[in-house]
């Protein structure tokens, strides 16, 4: 007897724990197997592009954290390297070592989330509680710095907020701990920042090998992976791949080795580049972009620790004046006041200034018509045109493969719906 | 680098030719050029195509409203739609500017066909600020909510909207209604002369 055979309609999301926030997909499905995706976004969208025409330069720098907000420093990165370039600033050399640190610190932070994520979607429940072991020696370089977890605000254009502190935070004697006990937590917030940093990327390689161990060889993880998702080198140009998406694919692309900006042409790293395209071959790539980022980390400890000097730049037009110039001279009060009231003005331009975000190129398009706000702020997110391929990337795959897939895909919605 | 951008403007010239050209602009290190809508198609394919453009990977596709620009300056098209290249071979960038030419109806050549990773950008542009792509093979909105009226980007159309959503008990549904918050600016936009205080 034949059976009758119906395609089906599945929506996936947007309340799916694996749908990575608030995808709604709706998947035409033949059987199993997935004729065709259809990702409907926007659900997250606050349209931060909207509201940074009515907001000041200064005013719009902590929204760029709340983008990707798993790689908070990196964004506004983006953003300060835009409104640098029009104004032609110099960013001091020391700021520019802290930015580049900073970014690695959140290239590795991003790493980790996606790697618990993506492992857990795929079933390997005890790497996320591994991954997230390691992010909160991370946050916690984050609160050192800016005082703040996630939403750091701590680059602003012209260097950043204020130098890297003396002291590490502590942790408390309490009632579930006793001294001892603290002790050992504390043992290597002894000293500064940079030496917490420091003694983080003597441990980070040991744990790296751990996540290897549990993982690369995994039978369960290769077969969830290998031959999953591949794109060829063309269509990943063709689909505006950047990032580990197109590195997995092959092509040695790299924004800080290729347009190298801050010091990043000073480091030594390399560049891992992937063979077939498929979502093994991406995870392979971003695991050894951690160990990469630890070295560059440890090179610019190394520089920190023996070069003292500004961290961001002496014109007030731009930066704050020091609290102590500030309660003292007229002068440095009345550029204190109008900085904090009417903000800088950029002059009349455009600029596109992209960074090597984790999740591949994210681009900060920015028009100024003179304006003490600007004209129009476009970002350019790289997880949008990655998403934009899912129907590609998934076709003719299982139902089971579609969540890998966004998986590899490192989706995070602040970004893509802005 | 100023070589690199020298070669770049010399082969957008021979390959292109004036009348795909509209103007051509070399600033902080950034090549832009203006394309005539009518050519922006064919231009497209030049620059993918052409050896010595080669630009293969369209990054960003940025829908733009000038109609308040420097505060009632300007003095041109309302829409243009802004396209970031990347040519990885010669590891160059270059921005494509396209204006349309109706204010009223903006229309352009859908590029999706050239480079496919466009699609999305070019939805987003269509949903914020109402340009249409002709020959994109699935113009729907993207970012705002199904059933949106409008185009929420466009200089005219104002930050808090028109209207806003809340659950209704009586009818036990979601509802909209008219905005109930008042705009408000903080911080007002000024533009100030050249040389304001001695800078």
């Amino acid at each position: 007897m034949a059976a009758e055979i119906r395609n089906y309609t599945l929506n996936f999301g947007p309340q799916h724990p694996a749908a990575h926030g608030v995808l709604r997909l709706v998947l035409e499905l033949d059987g199993e197997v997935v004729e065709r995706a259809d990702p409907h976004i926007g659900l997250l969208h606050r349209g931060t592009e909207k509201l940074a025409e009515s907001k000041t330069f200064i005013q719009n720098l902590p929204y760029m954290d709340r983008l990707d907000y798993m790689s908070m420093m990196a964004n506004e990165h983006a953003y300060c390297m835009a409104i640098e370039k029009m104004l032609g600033l110099e960013v001091p050399l020391r700021a520019q070592y802290i930015r580049v640190m900073f970014d690695e610190i959140t290239r590795i932070l991003n790493h980790l989330l996606w790697l618990g994520a993506h492992a857990l979607d795929c079933g390997a429940m005890t790497m996320f509680l591994y991954c997230f072991r390691e992010r909160e020696d991370l946050m916690d370089c984050y609160e050192a710095v800016s005082g703040a977890r996630l939403h750091a605000a701590y680059y602003r254009p012209g260097g950043v907020y204020r130098d890297l502190p003396d002291e590490m935070p502590k942790y408390e004697a309490s009632k579930i701990r006793n001294a001892e006990a603290i002790k050992k937590l504390n043992y290597n917030r002894e000293g500064s920042l940079l030496d917490f940093i420091e003694d983080f990327t003597n441990r980070f390689p040991t744990y790296v090998d751990e996540y290897e161990t549990l993982l690369t060889d995994n039978r369960v993880w290769k077969q969830r992976t290998v031959g999953i998702g591949v794109v060829s080198p063309e269509r990943a140009l063709q689909l505006g791949m950047t990032g580990a998406m197109l590195r997995g694919s092959g092509i040695a692309w790299d924004l800080r080795k290729k347009q190298p900006y801050e010091v990043y042409d000073k480091m030594d790293f390399d560049i891992p580049v992937g063979v077939n395209g498929d979502c093994y071959d991406r995870y392979l790539v971003r695991v050894e972009e951690m160990r990469q980022s630890n070295r560059i980390i440890k090179q610019c400890v190394a520089w920190l620790k023996a070069n003292k000097g500004p961290v961001i730049v002496d014109n007030h037009k731009v930066a704050p004046p020091s609290r102590d110039a500030m309660k003292s001279n007229m002068e440095e009060l009345i550029h204190h006041f109008k900085l904090f009231t009417e903000g800088m003005h950029v002059p009349a331009s455009e600029a596109y200034a992209a960074v090597e975000h984790p999740k591949g190129e994210f681009g900060i398009y920015l028009v100024s018509d003179g304006a003490n706000k600007p004209y129009r702020l476009k970002i350019r997110a790289p997880g949008y045109a990655h998403l934009s391929s899912l129907d590609e990337m998934s076709r003719g795959h299982m139902i089971s493969d579609v969540v890998a897939i966004i998986g590899t895909q490192d989706i995070v919605f602040g970004e893509i719906d802005r | 680098m100023a070589n690199k951008l020298e070669t770049l403007i010399d082969s957008l010239h021979t390959v292109l030719g004036e009348e795909r050209i509209a103007t051509l602009k070399c600033e902080l290190n950034e090549v832009t050029i203006e394309v005539p809508a009518g050519k922006w198609h064919e231009t497209a394919l030049l620059l993918r195509d052409a050896p010595a453009l080669h630009f293969e990977s369209c990054i960003d596709v940025c829908g733009m409203d000038y109609s308040t620009y420097g505060d009632g300056i300007w003095d041109g098209p309302r829409f243009a739609s802004v396209y970031h290249l990347t040519s990885y071979k010669y590891n160059i960038r270059l921005r494509v500017r396209v204006f349309c030419t109706d204010d009223d109806f903006p229309v352009l050549d859908s590029v999706v066909d050239v480079w496919n990773g466009v699609n999305w950008f070019e939805r987003e542009a269509f949903d914020l600020y109402g340009i249409l792509f002709q020959g994109h093979p699935d113009l729907r909105r993207i970012l705002t909510d199904y059933g949106f009226v409008g185009h929420p980007f466009r200089k005219d159309f104002p930050l808090s909207g028109y209207v806003e959503m809340r659950y209704d008990p009586e009818q036990q549904r979601v509802i909209y209604q008219p905005v109930t918050i008042e705009p408000r600016e903080i911080t007002p936009r000024i533009i100030r002369e050249e040389n304001y205080g001695g800078c």
